[in-house]
């Protein structure tokens, strides 16, 4: 049961072979015996769980069950959840109880979704490896000497772990797709502005989305299908029609004459030559499935770390200034004055990384800097864009890698932000973008540690995306291998 | 400490320096405290992050529109009508001070 697809596990749910309350116990459980070796969860509220579970039972009961009735879920910690801890891996938030439910927590709650827990991840969605969280490091349950990646490390480890079939997780410059990579999973983020960000702790307002991570497209698709749509609370939010992101797989739609575009940059010098040999085999079983690869560029790709760097910083730099010790959360228990007091609960509350980035922010935005850097990230944000949009002149979807190696050891880069930064080196262009992105797994490195398959879609294609990672997991069973135990 | 092989990275541009006097500008404007150890570290990891950074100013962006948002999107605007409840009492359970309705911080005017 642990490891049925959510199609399994409706049929179960309705056949009464298992009821919710049991299926929740069964992920409780697990995550009792199990989490304490990995540290993917920050909160379990097994009352809160159990009641959601019970409402789920008497909806199946009554008849009045939807696809995703009484099917646990964890949601990352970035996610306001009503009367649970929201902490954003923050002694900041650590005493945060939410008064309100994010719109994705909402959605999935009336789908009548059962919360397993909130799981854990970089600061304030900080960071490529869930280690620096306030609680703790997560580990990657296929070596536990191992990063999950991050910042979404907590819901890509609960899901390989089978913790929790499915969960939610954040992606503002790879926080989905390099923890998935990393961890064996396949997670997605959608074009920018499709998932409503309404309660979900804002890092860089203009770059951060919603995704999830599942065991195979086909569960995210059906997780993606019930967050997705417009939320007038969300001023970025678009109102368009609703995208039906199964449609593709449904149809059963093959691939015959889909056009892969390989961008030249990603595919260059600093790729790990176990990911490499992944990603020709997997390359190999597409033009197997019908279709053809084509090369294309993106020439001021690799300027989106720098670009990523001044941007989001300064954005976060301001979303984390309504963290002053007035309202909510953390407060320095002594100080002299007001200054005073915000300056210590600041000091106090916000990590090293959090700290650093806020500093990056305040100085590319502070005046005589503002046009040098800002703007000028501004501007190379416009080229790279640009640049996708040439691109997909010549292709239907773009495929890489999702990182130059496999997750490294806990500890190995915490001391030089700039390694971790240049890591994120594949993931980041498509942020800059908004276009939606999907990593899977396509095999493993001689470490026997994951290896991913980054998918790039056009704005809006996530059902192409999402069925073009369905059909090679037709043919492939690298979504199904499970680490012991 | 190991460089991934890319050759862009291995042609740095005119690296900037952060001093310490600029740390301290910067976490006073950030609203943060920085001790004098902290000071230094920062400044070194600073310096370090905008060795990268610096990157960015090898491009020539004459003529180029910055982009703000994913698509240009612009602000949505909508009618000016009262759309939320008063929920300030649930909302101050969460205060670590209130008073009256009111949140209560250290004394600003004397």
């Amino acid at each position: 049961m642990i490891n049925a697809s959510l199609t399994e596990l409706r049929t179960a749910l309705d056949a009464r072979r298992i009821s919710s309350v049991e299926l929740a116990d069964l992920f409780l459980d697990r995550i009792e015996q199990l989490d304490s070796q990995l540290n993917s969860f920050i909160t379990v509220d097994r009352d809160h769980t159990r009641r959601q579970a019970e409402a789920a039972d008497a909806r199946i009961a009554a008849g009045t069950a939807g696809p995703l009735t009484g099917i646990p879920l964890a949601h990352k910690d970035v996610f306001c959840t009503e009367g649970m801890l929201t902490t954003c891996a923050s002694k900041m938030l650590a005493n945060f109880t939410s008064p309100y439910d994010a719109h994705v927590v909402e959605r999935l709650k009336a789908a009548g979704m059962v919360t397993l827990g909130k799981t854990n991840m970089d600061e304030f969605a900080m960071g490529s490896s869930s280690e620096s969280s306030f609680f703790g490091v997560t580990r990657n349950p296929w070596n536990t000497e191992r990063i999950p990646g991050g910042s979404s490390g907590g819901s890509a480890a609960a899901v390989a772990a089978r913790l929790s079939p499915v969960a939610t997780g954040s992606d503002t410059g790879g926080s989905i797709r390099q923890p998935a990579a990393m961890t064996g999973v396949t997670g997605i983020k959608p074009t920018y502005g499709t998932v409503s960000r309404y309660g979900m702790i804002a890092y860089a307002s203009s770059f951060d989305q919603a995704g999830v991570f599942g065991a195979s497209a086909e569960d995210c698709a059906q997780i993606l299908s019930t967050m997705a749509g417009f939320d007038p609370r969300d001023s970025t939010s678009l109102e368009r029609p609703t995208d039906d992101y199964l449609k593709d797989i449904r149809a059963d739609k093959p691939l015959n004459g889909l056009r892969i575009g390989l961008p030249t940059e990603f595919f260059g010098d600093g790729l790990a030559e176990d990911i490499r040999v992944a990603l020709e085999r997997a390359l190999d079983e597409y033009r197997k499935l019908g279709a053809t690869t084509v090369e294309v560029s993106l020439p001021n790709a690799q300027l989106a770390v720098p670009a990523y760097y001044v941007l989001a910083p300064a954005e976060a730099s301001s979303n984390l200034s309504r963290f002053d010790g007035v309202r909510y959360g953390h407060r320095a228990a002594e100080y002299t004055d007001l200054d005073d007091m915000y300056r210590k609960t600041r000091s106090e509350g916000f990590g090293a990384e959090v700290k650093r980035r806020i500093l990056i922010g305040t100085y590319v935005l502070s005046h005589g800097y503002y046009d040098a850097y800002y703007l000028q990230a501004q501007k190379l944000r416009r080229l790279i864009s640009e640049d996708f949009t040439r691109a997909f002149e010549t292709c239907d979807i773009l495929a890489g890698p999702v990182t130059p190696t496999t997750a490294w050891k806990i500890g190995e880069k915490v001391d030089d932000p700039v390694q971790m930064y240049l890591s994120d080196i594949y993931t980041l262009a498509l942020n800059l973008a908004g276009l939606p992105g999907l990593s899977l797994p396509c095999g493993f490195d001689t470490g026997k540690l994951p290896v991913g398959l980054q998918l790039i879609g056009n704005h809006f294609d996530e059902a192409r995306l999402l069925n073009v990672a369905h059909r090679y997991q037709q043919v492939t069973d690298w979504h199904q291998r499970r680490p012991t135990p | 400490m190991i460089l991934y092989k890319f050759p862009w990275f291995n042609s740095i541009c005119k690296r900037m320096s952060f001093s310490r006097e600029e740390v301290s500008k910067l976490a006073s404007l950030a609203c943060l405290a920085q001790s004098a150890d902290e000071l230094d570290t920062t400044r070194d990891k600073l310096t370090s992050i905008f060795g990268l950074i610096e990157q960015l100013q090898a491009v020539d962006t004459t003529g180029i529109e910055p982009m703000s948002h994913p698509q240009d999107a612009t602000q949505r605007l909508r009618a000016d009508h009262v759309t939320e409840s008063d929920r300030r009492d649930e909302f101050q359970q969460l205060a670590p001070q209130t008073a009256d309705g009111l949140y209560l911080v250290p004394r600003v005017i004397e």
